[in-house]
């Protein structure tokens, strides 16, 4: 069993959501987003997903493009990005990278997928990488035994999410609202069928994310989802006030994913 | 002179069913926006068969556009491009002064079709925008056009026309503020409400089908001048000549030639302060493979795959990404793609000026240049179809500073 079912089943065993926690690396500096998901992980994050910081996120909305602007500016390369997936994978929790494709391919995909082993990594999340254009990807991954994580969206057919679900690893990722990343007041009503939907076709967890931002939304989500994904809401909170922000945030984020 | 093997003609005229040209194109996009993209490219697919589309297409075409446009024999212009005559195909006398009519009116009608009341655009020099403007006017859409803020600067006459227009013109403030950062911010507002807005994407980019189906709204352009050289000039031009930012008027005159094996087919990239300096974007002469906006092609890009800012005293062409067909069309030698300078443009533009009556958009600039080169090249006799394909009124701030600032001979 990956490390990634072990802590979906954990949590399952706890009658509860797993939390899964996003950051880009390098931000607000290499170091500091270290220290931040250390933070983050004490707080009560189950799995950490790093963002791979690149210059045309085109899923994200406002928040995460400064976070990553800011990234960038500070010098933040694919082995800073390694070297932050080493770091956080020593402190025992599942990690992710979630990445756009372009610098996964310009990077070379093999040695991407080698490299990210290496340094302990889990699973890849690839936010623009449709299943057909995923061959090389399937290979690579299985070669090293990692995790694929792939969405699905409102917008999805059936048969597209059977697509999707069918080359996932890991667990499947959900978007909730029909849109980009940011953190948003209300969370869909569509979004739990869209979860049934997925778990119709596929055993695999499924995890929510996508505007994701209370304790409220995530108590919502856990009633139906394996996974809650927070991301917009951890970089407000850095920005407002650093490490023990999102410290706070993530046990206010986990008090409220216990099922009833 | 390249042979094109039939193989080779059918994958550019048809994509395979993943909207690849050879190891171009494709799909690179959140899952959220594939359930749009396979909608538009059914709408797409039966549009092209469909009597009424084609009948109001070409409707429009007539008797909104002004088509078909003629071709000017740019005499005086020619007697610098050594000896050989230099045609120039009229888009810049399309309503709103340039090709970029010939897509926008297919893919509004599209929009209808799809019962959609919204669309979005990213523009560079202006041109699509007030194009898409222009026929959101005409058939009662809503439209937002998402244009960097660096270019809402340097064509502020387009910004006016589009709000004249009635459309909302939003200033893009992040990233290098040109049109790779408009084009992210109207991908982000297409993910966020594909149920009701249409992106009219601009040009030969993107991920399927948009690359196909840009140029086929477009390739009459060429059809037309195909059919005209025949009946004027009794025989096909020599070579055919266009600028390439992301491709669309280029392809839209290659695409009937694309079987003449003996029509040379040269694609003119901005080369900014010179592909050397690193200053330019002419992605496929400076450029490596990658993916950018949903398409792989050639991307001005660092060794991580972050995107490199391109450079060009045009908006138009200042994109760091190309079309994939136009990655194809070099990569199997059917086309040849070289760089212009800002200044072989910029002198280019004042000769057409003064030798022709003609001002040209920066853009097609680009193209002018290429065309007194190659006529260097292939010498006396040779015909030379060049794609005029915008006017420059955008631009007479622009040109006025630039000669201001560089002299009459810079």
């Amino acid at each position: 069993m990956s490390l990634i079912h072990e802590v979906f089943a954990k949590a399952k065993n706890e009658n509860r959501a797993a939390l899964i926690g996003y950051l880009p690396a390098g931000f607000p500096t290499a170091a500091g987003a270290v220290e931040c998901i250390t933070a983050m992980v004490e707080g009560g994050v189950d799995i950490v997903e790093i963002g791979l910081p690149y210059s045309d996120p085109v899923m994200d909305g406002p928040t995460i493009q400064a976070a990553v602007d800011i990234a960038l500016a500070g010098g933040t390369k694919i082995s800073t990005v390694l070297d932050t997936v080493r770091q956080v994978s020593a402190l025992g929790v599942p990690t992710l990278v979630m990445s756009y494709w372009n610098p996964i391919e310009r990077f070379g995909v093999e040695k991407f997928a080698a490299d990210f082993k290496s340094v302990g990594g889990a699973g890849v999340i690839t936010a623009d990488l449709t299943p057909e254009e995923a061959g090389s990807w399937i290979t690579a991954t299985d070669s090293q035994d990692v995790d694929r994580v792939f969405l699905v969206a409102l917008s999805s057919t059936d048969a597209r999410i059977a697509k999707v679900a069918d080359i996932t690893s890991g667990f499947v990722y959900a978007g909730a609202v029909m849109g980009v990343t940011g953190a948003r007041s209300s969370v869909s009503d569509q979004v739990r069928g869209l979860v049934e939907r997925t778990k119709a076709h596929t055993d695999l967890p499924v995890a929510v994310g996508l505007g994701v931002s209370t304790p409220e939304q995530a108590h919502e989500i856990a009633q139906y989802a394996d996974g809650v994904i927070v991301g917009s809401a951890f970089v407000n909170a850095i920005n407002a006030g650093g490490a023990d922000a999102a410290r706070e945030l993530a046990k206010s984020l986990a008090s409220g994913l216990a099922r009833v | 002179m390249t042979a094109l093997n039939d193989a080779n003609l059918a994958d550019l005229l048809f994509p395979d069913a993943g909207g690849h040209f050879g190891q171009f194109g494709g799909r690179f996009v959140p899952e959220a926006l594939m359930a749009a993209l396979d909608e538009l490219d059914a709408a797409f697919r039966a549009s092209k068969t469909d009597p009424v589309f084609i009948a109001q297409l070409a409707d429009l075409q007539k008797n909104y556009t002004g088509r078909p446009s003629p071709i000017t024999v740019a005499t005086r212009f020619s007697q610098h491009a050594g000896g050989a005559t230099i045609l120039l195909k009229r888009e810049d006398l399309n309503h709103t002064g340039s090709h970029k009519i010939n897509n926008v009116l297919g893919q509004a009608l599209l929009t209808q079709r799809m019962g959609k009341k919204r669309v979005i655009a990213e523009t560079g020099a202006g041109q699509h925008g007030v194009a898409t403007a222009t026929a959101a006017a005409l058939l009662g859409l809503e439209c937002v056009v998402y244009m960097g803020e660096e270019d809402t600067k340097r064509q502020a006459l387009n910004v006016a026309r589009m709000r004249l227009l009635g459309a909302e013109v939003v200033p893009v403030t992040i990233g290098s503020r040109t049109l790779k950062d408009a084009i992210n911010e109207a991908m982000r507002d297409w993910v966020a409400n594909v149920d009701t807005t249409h992106y009219l994407l601009g040009t030969v980019a993107g991920p399927a089908p948009f690359p196909e189906m840009v140029r086929d709204f477009h390739r009459i352009i060429g059809d037309e001048s195909r059919v005209e050289m025949l009946e004027r000039f009794g025989q096909l031009p020599d070579a055919v000549v266009a600028c390439v930012g992301g491709g669309s008027n280029a392809i839209g005159i290659f695409t009937a030639f694309l079987g003449d094996e003996n029509v040379r087919l040269f694609g003119f990239e901005a080369g900014g302060d010179g592909v050397e300096t690193g200053r330019h974007a002419a992605t496929i002469s400076g450029g490596a493979v990658g993916v950018l906006h949903g398409t792989r092609s050639y991307v001005l890009q660092d060794e991580d795959g972050q995107t490199v800012e391109s450079h060009s005293i045009s908006a138009g062409l200042d994109y760091p990404g190309v079309g994939p067909e136009h990655a194809f069309l070099s990569d199997i030698g059917r086309a040849e793609y070289r760089p212009v300078t800002d200044t072989e443009a910029m002198n280019a533009l004042k000769l057409l000026c003064e030798t022709e009556g003609i001002i040209p958009a920066i853009e097609t600039a680009h193209a002018l240049h290429g065309a007194i080169q190659v006529g260097r090249e292939l010498g006396e006799g040779a015909l030379i179809l060049v794609n005029c394909s915008g006017r420059g009124d955008k631009d007479v701030e622009t040109a006025a500073r630039w000669f201001a600032m560089n002299g009459e001979n810079a």
